[in-house]
């Protein structure tokens, strides 16, 4: 089994934590993980992508390769379409609906979805709305986490678990949360 | 689960832990900063030895030379571009008799996600004559840098351990082996050996010749290098180095045969290794993260019967990184299929954090400049070179660490009139400083300006040796006229006089400095995160 991810943002946006609670899942299923991480100047309201590989084997590479990645998560819908030639011909595609603006030649928002829906395999998910519904803007993450957990080859408990464990020093109200977050986005 | 999941730079520092590390030193840099920052968590939790940022590279290599004087395993880690700084004790310490291990972690940046350049610096290693050990993953980053430590003391040489970005920042599991206790301490034994006088400099570098026969005996022998011939396949054989092994494996599958293979990853290059490939095939294809030094040295001048295919035939791309895709080509690969190519996407380069106080010092500064024909703002390295990109378009100049100030003083003494340098408070203090004395010494009419915003901010929040309560008292002790230190604080409300500040300053016909002082804003919402959470 081999499961290649591209993660994509804007810095900020917390691709990183997702990446994070995505690897701490998986190596509680017992896959090797290889997350590839963007820091330093990047960070700084740029565009950030992170990889990810999960599999039962050895893993060399820490990159995925174009036209291998089974599935693109983005916290931002333009930000797909950057990075879109790295999914395998039945790739499919998690991304927030909100964009990001901090460019003077952002597309037209409908543009950019109309784009995306051509994608066979795409679920465009209002991830700032239903964070707001479990408790705190700033979980829009774990909403997106929620929604690609179908697809994703980690358990789900396996998810939760690590968001309790990453979560777990900020306190059970926190932990709670994120993870009705999580479930939101799962529904 | 065992072992833990590192940064390839956090299994560099854990590696260093366990081979008996004593001391640790470092100046701040993408992508090498994880090191220092893990080192220095581990020396505050336990104290079980001694871990500190330094003023630049060169202080921090030089700290690390006299941790080694007294016997002690020692660590120092810096950015490739940050060795070019301590390159001075670097090179003359290959010389020395080096008594307790001494370690230099140089972290590479090919492709320049956060770089000025993507010099390689296994060529620095070849320079000075040194051992240097290349982990392709974070399990041989820990294991080569206990090997490294064993080297160094072995051979009395430093070694270097070489990376990059995509293995400093990319994170897997990592199981730990046996933990070695640190040396008592134990001074060097002949001060001869410590004292480069010509007279004895001369007889080490007559060791040093000696010695580095020794290095490419070891490096002939080591696992870390290892050949692999298929006698029945002579087409072509592939040497890798690096993270072009990864890159490699990820695709050799796919390949008919399997073909000869030699990777290196322990310097100087293992030559008979090279030459039994050779004799295997006819043509070598070589796959190189960074510059292709394994290459050149295959290649040489003269003609040759062997065919050789990498960097600078451009079979394989000569600039950026290496990556899964970029490999196939010159191994007879097909691109892949993916489900759609890219079209044009608006790029989205880094920027200024929202509230930071460089945006509303460069209004100031533009605002201030505006009179004036023929000035120049020079600027440096740090989060405050986004002020090259719209909307600031403040800066004209970004060379290396504390070049904004002699760079400055060189166009104001060529003419242009005002020549204003923009610097950081932590690069004032790596090497911007030394140019400041020059500038104080000729009187020249410049003005600096220092943004302090409390902390290194770019490589993620690290304290600046100086605080920022002394630095003024450190330009008034360097003998800047007190009527020309100025401060301003870089808000919105304050732009009109801030603009006036300026103007005096630009006016004035001899060296001036502002400091434009406001606390980094990420630093102020960590700072209150953490005081809320108390």
């Amino acid at each position: 089994m081999r499961y290649d991810i591209i993660l994509a943002g804007v810095g900020g946006q917390g691709v990183l934590s997702l990446a994070a609670i995505i690897a701490t899942g998986a190596m509680k299923d017992g896959f090797q993980v290889r997350q590839s991480e963007v820091h330093g100047m990047a960070q700084r309201g740029g565009a950030v992508l992170a990889h990810m590989r999960i599999s039962d084997k050895e893993i060399s590479s820490d990159l995925v390769a174009k036209g291998t990645a089974s599935l693109i998560i983005s916290m931002e819908p333009l930000e797909v379409n950057r990075y879109v030639d790295f999914l395998a011909p039945d790739g499919a595609i998690v991304t927030a609906s909100e964009p990001f603006i901090n460019i003077s030649n952002y597309p037209e928002i409908e543009s950019v979805y109309d784009k995306l829906k051509k994608y066979p395999d795409i679920k465009i998910v209002e991830s700032a709305a239903l964070a707001k519904k479990a408790g705190s803007s700033r979980a829009t993450n774990m909403v997106i986490i929620g929604a690609a957990s179908g697809k994703l080859p980690v358990k789900t408990e396996s998810l939760k678990n690590a968001i309790a464990d990453i979560f777990g020093a900020k306190g059970q109200k926190i932990v709670d949360i994120n993870i009705k977050a999580f479930d939101l986005g799962a529904e | 689960m065992s072992g833990k999941v590192l940064l390839g730079d956090e299994a560099i520092a854990l590696g260093a832990i366990h081979a008996g590390l004593s001391n640790a030193y470092g100046y701040p840099g993408t992508p090498s900063s994880e090191i220092m920052e893990y080192l220095l968590d581990c020396s505050k939790k336990t104290g079980d030895f001694h871990a500190a940022w330094c003023s630049n590279e060169k202080t921090a290599y030089e700290d690390a030379l006299g941790a080694s004087l007294a016997g002690k395993r020692t660590i120092v880690t810096m950015k490739h571009v940050g060795l070019n700084v301590a390159a001075d004790p670097f090179v003359n310490s290959a010389l020395l008799k080096i008594n307790g291990g001494l370690v230099l972690v140089v972290a590479d940046d090919p492709g320049m996600h956060s770089s000025q350049d993507e010099q390689d610096s296994r060529f620095y290693a070849d320079f000075a004559k040194i051992p240097c050990f290349e982990p392709v993953n974070q399990q041989e980053a820990y294991e080569m840098t206990k090997e490294a430590f064993e080297v160094s003391e072995k051979f009395n040489v430093p070694v270097m351990i070489r990376i990059v970005t995509r293995l400093a920042h990319s994170r897997a599991v990592v199981k730990s082996g046996e933990i070695r206790p640190q040396n008592k301490m134990k001074k060097a034994e002949d001060k001869n050996t410590w004292m480069l006088l010509p007279a004895l400099a001369r007889k080490q570098w007559v060791k040093l010749l000696a010695k580095y026969q020794e290095f490419a005996a070891y490096s002939e022998n080591s696992e870390f290098n290892p050949l692999a011939v298929n006698p029945d396949f002579r087409e072509f054989g592939v040497i890798t180095t690096g993270l072009g092994k990864n890159y490699y494996v990820e695709n050799s599958a796919e390949l008919a045969v399997n073909p000869s293979h030699l990777h290196i990853g322990t310097y100087p290059i293992p030559v008979d290794k090279i030459r039994r490939l050779a004799e295997s095939v006819d043509k070598i294809v070589i796959l190189e993260e960074g510059y292709p030094f394994v290459e050149s040295k295959l290649r040489g001048v003269l003609p040759q019967s062997i065919e050789i295919e990498g960097k600078l035939d451009e079979k394989v791309p000569p600039t950026g990184e290496l990556n899964p895709d970029n490999v196939r080509p010159v191994l007879g690969l097909e691109k892949k299929k993916t489900l759609a190519e890219v079209e044009e996407v608006p790029s989205r380069p880094p920027q200024l954090c929202q509230g930071c106080p460089h945006t509303d010092s460069y209004e100031a500064i533009n605002k201030a400049l505006e009179p004036y024909k023929e000035s120049v703002v020079t600027s440096d390295i740090g989060c405050y070179a986004l002020g090259a990109l719209p909307p600031h378009s403040a800066i004209e100049t970004i060379i290396c660490m504390g070049a904004s100030v002699g760079t400055a003083k060189g166009a104001a003494e060529a003419g242009l009139k005002p020549a204003v340098a923009v610097i950081g408070d932590s690069t004032f203090f790596h090497s911007g400083i030394n140019s400041l004395v020059d500038a104080i010494s000729a009187n020249t009419p410049m003005t600096l300006i220092i943004l302090d915003n409390w902390i290194v901010a770019m490589t993620g929040g690290q304290e600046t040796i100086v605080p920022s309560s002394r630095i003024e008292g450190v330009i008034k002790g360097l003998g800047v006229d007190t009527d020309h230190i100025r401060t301003i604080v870089p808000l919105k409300k304050n732009l009109e006089e801030n603009i006036k500040v300026l103007r005096e300053e630009f006016d004035h016909q001899g060296i001036s400095v502002v400091l434009s002082v406001r606390e980094c804003i990420e630093e102020t919402k960590r700072r209150m995160k953490k005081e809320k959470s108390k």
